[in-house]
């Protein structure tokens, strides 16, 4: 049923048409409204058979998803920013175990400096942590994606995490198809676990693994993601084929057929880099885009598929690696080794900066003429940091970075000491 | 696609109009997009959120910088940030004030943009006298619905509905159809 409808609450439906069996909350920016929109379905009765658990932080969230998917529950939790970071040790623990929970990140910004807005700082910090990963474009792919992620969890017993762009997503409201419970009932079959903990038929998971066995273990969890490789494309098109639109997947291309430029991005900018290609198509430059679905896995061989016949690549993150540059663009290299192609970085939207139309047409002509840098920070003020720069160079106690560039761009007043 | 900018303050149900704007033309077949533009909102602070509205897909994510309209729910925000700054030359403005856009020393801003497409309406009043809340967000939408002609009133009343239930939401639909009609009656006369 088509809703015009908060991000939140179509991913909040979409997770209870799944029938989860136990939730675990703690709310954090921007993933709250999913949460409390689970936690009315459950308290209404609209969620049968669920226990709705109001833990004391990220840490307890996940540990208690740990605990009920072992037990064979089908298990959600939701969260943000530095809400994952607290619950990092859990969440390794959650993959190595092979455990199918499935978790919401809305993407947000780490600090410090404290930041609530929108990057992919969070996901990208866990990006080896064993977890699948899958980047939502829209929030009709949000919706969708949550039901193939319990699929693609459950079918290979590793957790997966669905990321959303906070706020720009979780808090927009947009059109989104509803799917009915039958074709969600079935897409998605009851959850059978390959593991559980079940008092008839006792076993214990967790066990200690030492030099002898560790490589063969965490082999076979990379294993699992290969596998996934596979999995990912099959349950998009068994998707469709219920639902009868297009979600999800390994990569996304769009105007690629013949584009000497191709943009790589992921997540819900990828609309307003759609947009700017049809602008500059319309122009007669030859440019086109590739959306990353599965950022983990990464899928190596369809990127360098996508992208071999281009003259050039421009990877367009919401991330940065501090001291080399691009997270997913040190990806998108290795999966174009050997080739003869310029690779330029752009590290774009951190901390919620916007992404305009008007930039992307500057940065995106700079490519074209390979008059852009290798890594380049799209609309960074470099008065500003001259400025800080320069105080460093000059004054011993040049004091906390982010108050003095506070001061200088007018946001906080100049304070006597 | 046409877009519209909500400037107001924290409490004033900016995003909330922004949205219900959304559901209207959702409801009548097309394609719409309401965000806020993302802060630490605090009651009184400045808050602006946005309404896309288009016959296709709308994919765009910026904030809209360039609005064709404009609807402004307190006007004391009008010396503090340029909540003009990007409109069309044939843009819309709907303003909550009791006073004129000239007794509000805006006599510029009539000569530069078309003058039926300014509109002035009283629309805290109207919350307060239906709603009994000085949300004025709602009677901004029934005059926008006919200013602009871009959504019908029925339209905007439905989407209330959505968002709100029982006396809240008849209150509400009363303050917009009440905004609505003033607004009409207002072009009317200037039109005669």
């Amino acid at each position: 049923m088509l809703k015009q409808i908060e991000g939140s609450h179509a991913v909040a439906e979409a997770v209870a048409l799944c029938r989860p069996e136990v939730i675990c909350a703690y709310p954090i920016s921007p993933q709250t409204h999913i949460v409390e929109g689970l936690g009315e379905m459950v308290k209404s009765g609209e969620i049968k058979q669920c226990e709705f658990l109001n833990v004391e932080s990220e840490f307890a969230a996940m540990s208690v998803a740990i605990g009920s998917s072992a037990a064979g529950a089908r298990t959600y939790t939701a969260t943000a920013s530095q809400g994952l970071l607290f619950m990092v040790e859990a969440v390794y623990n959650a993959s190595g175990l092979g455990l199918p929970i499935v978790m919401t990140v809305a993407n947000r910004a780490i600090g410090a400096p404290i930041n609530i807005w929108n990057d992919h700082s969070d996901s990208m910090s866990q990006r080896d942590c064993g977890w699948i990963q899958i980047f939502a474009e829209t929030n009709q792919e949000a919706a969708d994606l949550h039901i193939q992620a319990f699929k693609l969890a459950e079918e290979l017993s590793l957790p997966v995490m669905v990321c959303m762009d906070g706020f720009i997503l979780t808090h927009a409201y947009e059109r989104v198809d509803i799917p009915t419970q039958a074709q969600v009932d079935a897409f998605l079959p009851p959850y059978s676990p390959r593991q559980v903990l079940d008092p008839a038929n006792p076993v214990s998971i967790g066990a200690m693994v030492g030099p002898e066995a560790f490589s063969e273990v965490r082999y076979l969890a990379h294993a699992k993601q290969m596998q996934a490789l596979e999995l990912i494309p099959k349950i998009s098109r068994e998707f469709q084929e219920i639902f009868g639109r297009e979600s999800g997947g390994l990569v996304r291309p769009y105007m690629l057929d013949d584009a000497e430029t191709v943009v790589v991005a992921l997540g819900s900018v990828l609309g307003t880099i759609k947009d700017t290609i049809d602008e500059m198509r319309a122009d007669g430059i030859s440019i086109g885009v590739l959306g990353i679905n599965s950022f983990r896995p990464f899928p190596i061989s369809a990127v360098r598929r996508a992208l071999s016949h281009a003259k050039r690549i421009v990877v367009l993150e919401k991330s940065l690696a501090v001291g080399i540059g691009g997270i997913v663009a040190t990806d998108v290299r290795l999966a174009l080794d050997g080739l003869d192609q310029r690779i330029y970085t752009v590290v774009a939207g951190l901390g919620g900066r916007n992404i305009t139309r008007g930039s992307l047409h500057r940065v995106f002509r700079m490519a074209m003429h390979d008059q852009l840098e290798p890594l380049h920070f799209l609309d960074l003020d470099w008065g500003v940091v001259n400025r800080e720069l320069d105080r460093e160079r000059t004054t011993r106690r040049s004091g906390p970075i982010a108050e003095n560039i506070l001061r200088d761009v007018g946001t906080a007043s100049r304070q006597s000491v | 696609m046409f877009q519209v900018r909500i400037h107001g303050r924290g409490g004033q149900g900016v995003v909330t109009g922004a949205e219900m704007l959304s559901i209207a033309a959702f409801l009548e077949g097309r394609f719409a997009q309401a965000f806020p533009s993302f802060g630490s909102e605090r009651t009184g602070a400045p808050v602006v959120a946005f309404c896309r509205i288009a016959d296709k897909e709308i994919r765009l994510r910026e904030p809209v910088v360039e609005p064709d309209a404009l609807i402004i729910q307190d006007p004391t925000l009008l010396h503090q940030i340029d909540v003009f700054s990007g409109l069309s030359e044939s843009g819309y403005v709907v303003l909550n004030t009791n006073r004129s856009f000239e007794e509000l020393g805006l006599g510029a801003i009539t000569q530069k943009y078309r003058r039926e497409r300014l509109i002035t309406v009283s629309a805290t009043e109207l919350a307060i006298k239906h709603v009994g809340r000085a949300v004025p967000n709602v009677p901004l939408l029934g005059a926008f619905a006919a200013v602009s002609g871009l959504i019908s009133i029925d339209s905007v009343a439905a989407a209330i509905r959505e968002k709100f239930s029982g006396k809240v939401a008849e209150g509400n639909v009363a303050a917009a159809t009440e905004a609505y009609n003033t607004a009409k009656a207002a072009m009317e006369l200037a039109h005669a």
